[in-house]
């Protein structure tokens, strides 16, 4: 069993007590399989109680523990002390207000994941029979990687756009509106064009790739994004030059 | 205090919590809904559940079949009249979560595909890829936001019920962002808020899961039913406790002691079924319970591989290929390599059973109504039973929908017969006393407990007397040392006494609920002479169905140990038998 | 309250390698529609008449003339491998039930851009 001693250097604030938040270090003694958040609790029990921050399934599956590691939008569960052998800088999730120490405000994100419409929203109805819609393997792989979002927000985080243009409704939404307009059961694309389509929206996006690049799930949202928006100027031209067309 | 009026209140916002709400909304758009949750709801524990929902829908299957592997995997606890809603619900629940774009892995026709599951006789669990949980609870959550009825109270923490006129009138719940309590008024409340194997120290269960529901229930004087049965998931991973599906064996995974024997077959599983070709029902695909008592016995004789977490024995996947591995296992080879620096693909995984869900909860009926009027409870929290002594992999998701809808159908009855509002000034009365219980926490400034020191006693008392097999005098020591915790636990001094995003307070009351459950596990464990499912005694090692074959209860004593009733099961068409998962049962 | 944290609106992009990649992706335009400039300008002196065209040559020959062109070839082809590396992910082609490797997309486009290129470098009567 093999320890090594880890320096955190962690962002703390508390509201009622700070003007602004400050750094605060603690050294602890860290198996050296840890992840982060195993640091973060062994601080947490045996040295300072009142250190705040979300977490649970410990296996990049909730989405709870985004923070900001050295700089970095990181899953806490999933990031090995194995690979930081300086101090390691712990922040909340960057681009969102700070609540507590490493727990931001998510509202926002919230709003807009509600905003997008991100449910199905049938192209026909269900079989008369009760019996579910047929899916091929090929149309459900067509969608496939767009559901695996945990929803983290690390996206959001690493996205220059979100960070200097707050309207902006940002990868993880967008993505989860592709998602289901992908999805071969939806006829709903043109109810979420409102929102996806609109300035705040795709718009926005200068494809950057940061958001795919910090992704742990492998969702590819800069892809989402760029998808959306090609299907976004043919709709512009069809409705323009072809407007005898229908939708 | 700030108080919230709605008709419905939810405890819990994963799988049954939504599918109540979105039962509820369905039924009446009128309806007021406050889905109250200590996280957010995609953080609820059913994102980690992995392998499926169980549901018959394939030509050789039957309601019948799924009744039977349920009735006899639960070795004979399970209330048939439940099991039978059970099953006959859940293929129109699956169905109706495809319908809203659940995306179920499908067979090249375009149809449903379902795998092998332990303890099943036929096909019949329904997968999304290897995070058929995450699938699910994603799917009730993004369809959940289309109803302007369900009010979202997300991270509010429910720390009391009040109940007056013999009803269940509403709750008190503290804002996590600002620490000010909230009342909520509700003519019903529907608890969903999960199980309790927080209380190991070992297990697949997330941080959020420290029995809540549970306690509210338990302290309002709602029995904990079947406490003691605790079930033990073969396959964790040994660094971490997080889970390996049992979909690695349904695809034909295998069981491997040190010297590479499949070692299951020399306890009642075999004879050994060829690699790669599962035989349902029998060697590795036989039931949870028997699967880890096979690794205990097989540990005490020296046969597990050691590592630097303790013993293990091995999963090996290797014959099942990469390219199924990636399809259809793709989140068990992703944390294998991070957690456990091992490719399933190339190599095998050491696994060992950790704790995963309890049978056991708040005692409902077959509506999933609680003995308190106006109280409702679903999911893991509650105990119908369908699951008996052990519960068979991929029922439980089943469960979250039959019995979340079950729940809100039957809280709108409630409504219905039950129109007339609270008494205000009574549940007020009720809601002041509940949040001067917990700002006396913040008075307290000379106690010497602290939250960790007991968490951690806490669990090395559920871990060496209430594991796999449990003794007597290990029983006993167990609810002595409870007993002793619950006791000092009122000496626990909140280090953090600030308002905003307290989790040191969160903890503390988690804790509380914990303990509490605890108490009842183990009381409930030394009471149950016999051995049953997962509930397994050294002293008495066989089944009493004499004696036994009933539920227990345990009702909450604030300062005693809890009292031990029993309650008959139902039983109907399936008289108690021997479970037989080897090879020769067909 | 909670507190906002801000981001600096000109020096943003210095936070962090992956952000400096992207500008300076982002700047390669600046040096391409200088280079257009230069061709319009080179149309322009052709018009004029020989003279205009020598002297429009001779300063294409300088040593100023010949950094910027160095420079705007670099930003050029940084753009196009940017451009071409992404392109599978604007476009994913599914055949059956997967979908072309990104790198077979990407391809391609290198194949198409080196055979346009051969084209045009023997017009010009490179060979």
């Amino acid at each position: 069993m093999s320890e090594r001693q880890v320096e955190l250097e962690v962002l703390r604030y508390n509201p009622e007590t700070d003007q602004e938040p400050r750094f605060q270090r603690y050294s602890v003694t860290c198996r050296e399989e840890w992840v982060v958040l195993d640091a973060l609790n062994h601080v947490k029990e045996n040295v300072d109680p009142t250190l705040s921050y979300r977490w649970s399934c410990h296996m990049a599956v909730c989405g709870s523990c985004g923070m900001m590691i050295d700089g970095e939008p990181k899953l806490a569960c999933k990031t090995f002390l194995r690979d930081y052998p300086g101090v390691i800088r712990v922040e909340p999730l960057a681009h969102f207000p700070i609540e507590r120490d490493l727990v931001t405000v998510i509202d926002d994100f919230m709003a807009k994941l509600a905003r997008v419409k991100p449910y199905l929203i049938p192209k026909e109805p269900a079989p008369a029979d009760g019996s579910e819609y047929r899916q091929t393997p090929a149309e459900l792989k067509k969608f496939k990687q767009f559901t695996l979002c945990i929803n983290c927000m690390l996206c959001y985080a690493a996205c220059p756009e979100y960070g200097l243009i707050p309207q902006f409704i940002g990868p993880a939404a967008i993505s989860l509106a592709h998602r289901y307009n992908q999805d071969s059961r939806d006829g709903g694309r043109a109810e979420r064009q409102e929102e996806i389509a609109a300035t705040e929206g795709v718009w926005e996006c200068s494809f950057t790739g940061a958001c795919s690049e910090v992704c742990p799930e492998h969702v590819d949202p800069a892809a989402a994004l760029q998808q959306v928006k090609i299907k976004s100027t043919v709709d512009w031209y069809k409705k323009h030059l072809m407007p005898w067309a229908k939708e | 205090m700030e108080t919230v009026r709605t008709d419905v209140a939810i405890v819990g916002a994963g799988g049954a919590g939504l599918r109540a709400a979105i039962a509820l909304a369905q039924a009446d758009p009128q309806l007021k809904i406050a889905l109250i949750s200590k996280v957010y709801p995609m953080r609820s524990h059913t994102c980690a559940a992995e392998g499926g929902a169980a549901g018959v829908i394939k030509p050789d299957d039957s309601l019948e079949h799924h009744f039977n592997d349920t009735v006899g995997g639960g070795d004979w606890l399970c209330d048939q009249d439940a099991v039978d809603y059970l099953v006959q619900e859940a293929p129109k629940e699956l169905i109706q979560l495809e319908h809203w774009g659940c995306p179920w892995s499908r067979e090249p026709d375009g149809s449903v595909a379902v795998r092998p599951f332990g303890g099943m006789k036929k096909q019949r669990t329904w997968f999304a890829a290897d995070k058929s949980g995450f699938h699910i609870l994603h799917t009730l959550f993004q369809t959940s936001l289309q109803f302007r009825s369900i009010e979202r109270y997300d991270e509010f923490y429910a720390t009391d019920l009040l109940i007056d006129e013999g009803r269940c009138q509403g709750l008190t719940a503290i804002e996590m962002r600002s620490g000010q309590m909230r009342r909520f008024q509700a003519r019903a409340v529907i608890i969903a808020g999960g199980g309790a194997g927080r209380m190991f120290p070992f297990t697949t269960n997330g941080a959020i899961k420290t029995g809540d529901g549970m306690a509210l229930a338990y302290r309002a004087g709602v029995p904990l039913k079947d406490m003691e049965f605790v079930q033990y998931h073969p396959t964790g991973l040994p660094s971490t406790g997080t889970l390996l599906t049992e979909a690695c064996r349904g695809e034909g995974g295998v069981l491997l002691n040190k010297d590479g024997r499949r070692f299951l077959q020399d306890y009642g599983m075999g004879p050994e079924t060829p690699i790669g070709k599962p035989v349902l029902k029998t060697m590795e695909l036989g039931p949870r319970d028997r699967v880890s008592q096979a690794f205990w016995q097989e540990q005490k004789k020296g046969k597990m591989v050691s590592t630097q977490w303790g013993d293990a024995m091995l999963l090996d996947m290797r014959h099942l290929g990469e390219k199924k591995i990636n399809e259809r296992l793709p989140l068990v080879r992703d944390m294998s390599i991070s957690y456990m620096g091992v490719d399933p693909v190339t190599d095998p995984v050491p696994v060992r059973p950790v704790v995963h869900y309890m049978m056991g909860g708040i005692h409902t009926d077959i509506r999933a109504a609680t003995p308190l009027a106006g109280l409702f409870a679903a999911g893991e929290c509650a105990c119908v039973s369908i699951n008996g002594a052990n519960r068979l992999g991929s029922n439980s998701l089943t469960e979250l929908l039959v019995f979340g809808r079950r729940a809100a159908l039957s809280a709108i009855e409630h409504l219905q017969t039950n129109p007339r509002a609270g008494n205000d000034s009574a549940i007020g009365a009720l809601a002041d006393a509940a949040q001067a219980r917990i700002r006396a926490l913040f008075q307290r400034s000379d106690g010497k407990e602290s939250v960790a020191g007991l968490r951690r006693e806490m669990m090395q008392t559920m871990e060496q007397h209430a594991g796999i097999y449990r003794s007597g005098a290990g029983l006993v020591e167990a609810c002595r040392k409870l007993g002793e915790l619950r006791r000092r636990y009122g000496a626990v001094v909140l280090t953090d006494k600030t308002n905003v995003y307290n989790t040191d307070l969160l903890q503390v009351l988690e804790l509380g609920s914990m303990l509490d459950c605890a108490e009842a596990v183990t009381a409930s464990g030394l009471a149950r002479e016999e051995s049953r499912g997962a509930h397994q005694r050294l002293d008495f090692t066989t089944r009493d169905d004499a004696k036994f074959l009933k539920h227990s209860l345990a009702w909450y004593s604030r300062a005693e140990p809890p009292r031990i009733d029993y309650r008959d099961v139902v039983i109907t068409k399936s008289q108690p038998g021997v479970r037989d998962y080897s090879g020769a049962h067909e | 309250m909670p507190y906002v944290r801000t981001i600096p609106r000109v020096r943003w992009f210095f936070r962090h390698p992956r952000y400096v990649r992207y500008m300076t992706r982002e700047v390669t335009c600046l040096f391409i529609g200088a280079y257009t400039l230069l061709m319009v300008w080179g149309l322009r002196e052709l018009s004029q008449g020989p003279d205009a065209w020598r002297a429009f040559l001779e300063c294409l020959a300088s040593p100023a003339s010949i950094v910027f062109h160095v420079l705007a070839l670099m930003f050029a082809l940084y753009h196009s491998v940017t451009w071409f590396n992404l392109t599978p992910k604007a476009l994913p082609v599914q055949r059956g039930e997967d979908f072309i490797p990104d790198g077979v997309i990407s391809g391609a486009h290198y194949a198409v851009w080196a055979l346009l290129s051969l084209a045009i470098l023997v017009l010009a009567g490179a060979f």
